[in-house]
C-alpha cells in the first residue's frame, strides 16, 4: 500500500500535531521548501535549536520583529551555517556538563539552501562534519540562488535556464553537472546520510527522526521544489517532486554508516526524464539530443546508486 | 595576591583566559596568535580548564562557532591575527549587533601582500567601525590584565558588546616578560559567571538574527553605538575595581612625562614602551618632551584625549597602518576629528611606522622628535610621513 495515496487516512496519527514552524511567514505560494522545513520540525520537536544560513528559508521566517519559528532559531550569515550550529551543540554541550542549562539532550540542526551548502557554504560543513559534532545538518536543494533572483548554484541541473546560466541562440543553459553533494557527505564517513523530498513526507519524516537518533553528525538533502524559480504551476509542486523522483532525476536513498539502501518510494522503472522537464519552463528550451544526453547520464546515476544499495547493503560488511 | 612569574605574553594570556573558566573556545592557528590556541587545548587536554575546544577549519567558522556558542550563554573566546581576522571581518558587525560577549585576542600583524607575518597594526584598523570595544595592551601584564578585565566588559548587563584585546605580534605576544597572574580565586571574586539575559535554549525559544530592513534597521544601528558609547562608563568602573583589587590601574589614555611638556607623542600598543626611553633621552638633553598612550581605540575617549594634549604645541601621532590615499594613519585622523572641535590645536605631524615588523629603535623616535622641532615654521604640520623608508 502506497501511504502517500493515503495520507489522510494514516499521516495524522504519525505526524506531530504541534506547529514549530507557524503560519503567516513569507514564502510563494506552491514553496515546497516551506513545506518540508514545516515538517522537518514536527519530526524534530521541541528540544531542537536550528542554525539557519541566509537565505529564502531565513528571510521568510524571520522579519523583524515578527518570527515563525516556535524552537530555538539563530541566522547569522551566509556561508557558516553548520559552524554556527557547531558552536551551538559545542556551547550547550559545555553548560549541560557543568549544570547551568537544564539537563535534557537537545538536538542542533543546521540548514541551508543549496547555494549556501553546495558553495559558499562547504567549507564550513566539510569542517563541522569531519569533526564530529553531535548535529543534523539539512541542505533544502532548490537548484539555484533562489532567494537572490535564481541564479546558477552548483546545484543547478544540466541544461536548466538559469538568470546567470541562461539558454540562449548558443547555449543551452547550464552546461554542468549537479554537484552530487550526498556521496561528499559519504565521504566524510559521517554515521547518516539520507536524500529526501517532502512529496514523500512520510519518507522525509522518518529520515529526520532517524537523523535525531543517531549521535554525531547527519546530513539530509532534501529536493524542494520552487515554482517561481523552476517556472512551474505552483500546484504542481508536490507532483514535480514526485516526478523527479520517479524518473530517477533526484533518488530517494539512505547511506547509514557506509551502507546503502533505496527508500521503498523508489520506482521498479524510471519513467522518461521528459515527463519531468516538460511540466518546467527552465527546460523548456532543451531539444531533444540534449534531453536524450541528460537522460543518459540519469540512468547511469540510477545503475550507480542502484549497484550501490545491492552491494553495499547492510550485511555485506 | 598572585605569583610573579616569567611567561611568554601568549601563554600567560591563555593561562588568564582559562582562569575566566571559559566554556567554549574556537581556535585556528594563525603566526603570531597560535601558542595561545595551543596554550589552551593543552589546558582542556590537562583537564585544568572545563570547557568545548573546536579545532575549526578557519577564522571565518572560528568566528561562526563562537557566535553560535554565545548565542547558548556560553562563555567563548577565539583569538587571531592578520588574514584571520580579515576572514571573520564579516563576522564581526553581526556579533556586535547581536549583542554577543565574545572576547577575542588579536596578535597583530601586518596583512598581505606581501605576505609578511610580523608586526603592526592593519589587521585591527580595518574593523574599527565593526562595533567592538577594541583595547590596546602595552606589555605582557596588560595582555593579561586586559584580557580577564574583557569578559567583565563585555558581559555587563548595560554593555553586552564583544570585546578585542590587540596585542602587538612577536614583538609582545612571543615575549617572556614577568607577569603577575591573578589567583583562581582572584579572578572568581572579580568576575561572577555569565547570566545572559536571553539564549538559545528550549526552555525559551527565542528567534536570534532576525532579518531586518529600512523599518527597524537604522534603529538597531543606533542602539549599537549608544551600547558602545555608554560601555566607556563600564569600562573606567571595571578599571577601577581592578585598581583597586590588584593595585594595577588603568586609564583609556595614559600620560608620561607630559604634564610640561611642549611636544608630545602619541602611541598605541607595545611602542609606547620604547617611546618612554625616548622621552627620557629628550629630557636630558633639555628638550620638554612627553608621551601620551591611547589604550581604548573603541569607544574612542575624546574626552580624555582632549585633555591630555590640551598644553602641547605640536602633537606627534604615530601610526603603525595607513589608509591609503586617505588622511595618512588612522589614528592621525581621530586625533585630528577629536581636537577639532575644541579650542586647543597643536601642529600635528604623522609619522607611519614600524609596519611589517620593521625595528623602532629609540633613536627613530628621538628623531621624530628632532625632524618636529626642525619644522620651526610648522610648514609640514597636517602631513604624514612613512618613517625611515627607503626611496
Amino acid at each position: 500500500m502506497n501511504l502517500v495515496e493515503n495520507f489522510d487516512l494514516y499521516a495524522p496519527r504519525l505526524i506531530n500535531k504541534k506547529e514549530l514552524f507557524s503560519a503567516g511567514h513569507r514564502a510563494c505560494s506552491g514553496c515546497a521548501e516551506v513545506l518540508a522545513v514545516r515538517l522537518m520540525c514536527k519530526a524534530l520537536g521541541e528540544n531542537t535549536v536550528i542554525a539557519s544560513a541566509t537565505g529564502c528559508m531565513e528571510i521568510v521566517s524571520s522579519m523583524f520583529p515578527t518570527t515563525a519559528w516556535e524552537v530555538p532559531w539563530i541566522h547569522v550569515a551566509f556561508e557558516n551555517a553548520a559552524a554556527v550550529a557547531s558552536g551551538v551543540e559545542a556551547g550547550l554541550k559545555a553548560l549541560r556538563r557543568k549544570g547551568k542549562v537544564d539537563d535534557r539532550y537537545v538536538k542542533v540542526v543546521g540548514m541551508a539552501g543549496d547555494g549556501g551548502t553546495m558553495d559558499i557554504g562547504i567549507q564550513a560543513l566539510s569542517g563541522a562534519m569531519e569533526r564530529g559534532h553531535d548535529m543534523i545538518y539539512v541542505c533544502f536543494d532548490n537548484e539555484a540562488y533562489m532567494n537572490t533572483g535564481i541564479q546558477r548554484s552548483s546545484g543547478t541541473p544540466m541544461g536548466a535556464s538559469t538568470t546567470t546560466a541562461p539558454a540562449g541562440k548558443v547555449s543551452m543553459g547550464q552546461k554542468t553537472w549537479k554537484k552530487n553533494m550526498p556521496e561528499i557527505m559519504v565521504a566524510h564517513n559521517v554515521p547518516y546520510v539520507a536524500t529526501a523530498c517532502p512529496s514523500y513526507p512520510l519518507d522525509f519524516i522518518r529520515k529526520i527522526e532517524k537523523a535525531k537518533s543517531v549521535k554525531g553528525p547527519s546530513y539530509i538533502h532534501c529536493f524542494s521544489v520552487c515554482p517561481t524559480g523552476w517556472r512551474c504551476p505552483s500546484h504542481l509542486a508536490i507532483s514535480m517532486g514526485r516526478l523527479a523522483v520517479e524518473t530517477g532525476v533526484f533518488p530517494l536513498f539512505e547511506v547509514e554508516n557506509g551502507h546503502y539502501r533505496l527508500s521503498p518510494d523508489m520506482p521498479k522503472k524510471l519513467r522518461p526524464i521528459r515527463d519531468y522537464f516538460k511540466a518546467q519552463g527552465r527546460f523548456r528550451h532543451l531539444t531533444d539530443e540534449e534531453i536524450s544526453m541528460i537522460q543518459e547520464r540519469v540512468n547511469t546515476e540510477h545503475k550507480k546508486i542502484t549497484e550501490k544499495a545491492k552491494y553495499l547493503k547492510t550485511g555485506n560488511e | 595576591m598572585g605569583k610573579r612569574v616569567g611567561l611568554e605574553v601568549t601563554v600567560a594570556v591563555a593561562e588568564a583566559v582559562a582562569l575566566c573558566r571559559i566554556d567554549m573556545a574556537g581556535g585556528y592557528p594563525i603566526t603570531p596568535q597560535s601558542h595561545i590556541a595551543e596554550h589552551l587545548s593543552n589546558l582542556v587536554a590537562d583537564g585544568v580548564l572545563d570547557a568545548e575546544f573546536v579545532t575549526v577549519e578557519s577564522e571565518h567558522s572560528a568566528m561562526s562557532a563562537v557566535i553560535g556558542a554565545s548565542a547558548t550563554g556560553a562563555r567563548s573566546y577565539t583569538a587571531t591575527a592578520s588574514q584571520g581576522l580579515l576572514l571573520m571581518n564579516e563576522l564581526l558587525p553581526i556579533a556586535s549587533a547581536m549583542r554577543l560577549p565574545i572576547c577575542m585576542a588579536i596578535a597583530n600583524r601586518a596583512v598581505s601582500g606581501p605576505l609578511n607575518i610580523l608586526n603592526d597594526h592593519s589587521d585591527i584598523m580595518p574593523q574599527r567601525d565593526t562595533g567592538w570595544i577594541t583595547l590596546f595592551a602595552e606589555n605582557g601584564q596588560e595582555a593579561v590584565d586586559l584580557s580577564i578585565q574583557a569578559f567583565k566588559i563585555a558581559e555587563h548587563k548595560d554593555v553586552m558588546l564583544p570585546v578585542c584585546v590587540n596585542i602587538d605580534g612577536f614583538q609582545l605576544t612571543h615575549m617572556v616578560e614577568p607577569v603577575e597572574m591573578p589567583t583562581q580565586e582572584e579572578v572568581d571574586k572579580f568576575l561572577p559567571p555569565f547570566a545572559p539575559h536571553a539564549t538559545l535554549h528550549p526552555a525559551k525559544p527565542v528567534t536570534m538574527g532576525a532579518f531586518a530592513m529600512s523599518d527597524y534597521f537604522a534603529e538597531i544601528m543606533k542602539a549599537k553605538d549608544e551600547a558602545i558609547k555608554n560601555s566607556k562608563k563600564v569600562i573606567l568602573e571595571v578599571w577601577d575595581e581592578w585598581g583597586k583589587m590588584f593595585g594595577r590601574n588603568y586609564k583609556a589614555v595614559e600620560s608620561y612625562r607630559a604634564q610640561d611638556a611642549e611636544i608630545l607623542m602619541l602611541t598605541m600598543g607595545s611602542m609606547g614602551e620604547t617611546a618612554q626611553v625616548a622621552i627620557d633621552e629628550l629630557r636630558d638633553k633639555g628638550i620638554k618632551a612627553g608621551l601620551v598612550k591611547l589604550r581604548l581605540w573603541r569607544p574612542f575617549p575624546f574626552e580624555e584625549i582632549r585633555a591630555a594634549l590640551k598644553n602641547a604645541k605640536k602633537l606627534i601621532v604615530t601610526d603603525r597602518a595607513c589608509s591609503f590615499g586617505g588622511p595618512g594613519g588612522p589614528v592621525f585622523s581621530e586625533i585630528k576629528s577629536a581636537l577639532y572641535a575644541g579650542d586647543h590645536h597643536p601642529a600635528i605631524y604623522n609619522f607611519i611606522y614600524g609596519l611589517g615588523g620593521r625595528d623602532v629603535p629609540v633613536q627613530d623616535f628621538t628623531g621624530m622628535f628632532e625632524k618636529v622641532i626642525a619644522d620651526t615654521d610648522n610648514k609640514a604640520k597636517d602631513t604624514y610621513e612613512f618613517w625611515g623608508v627607503r626611496e
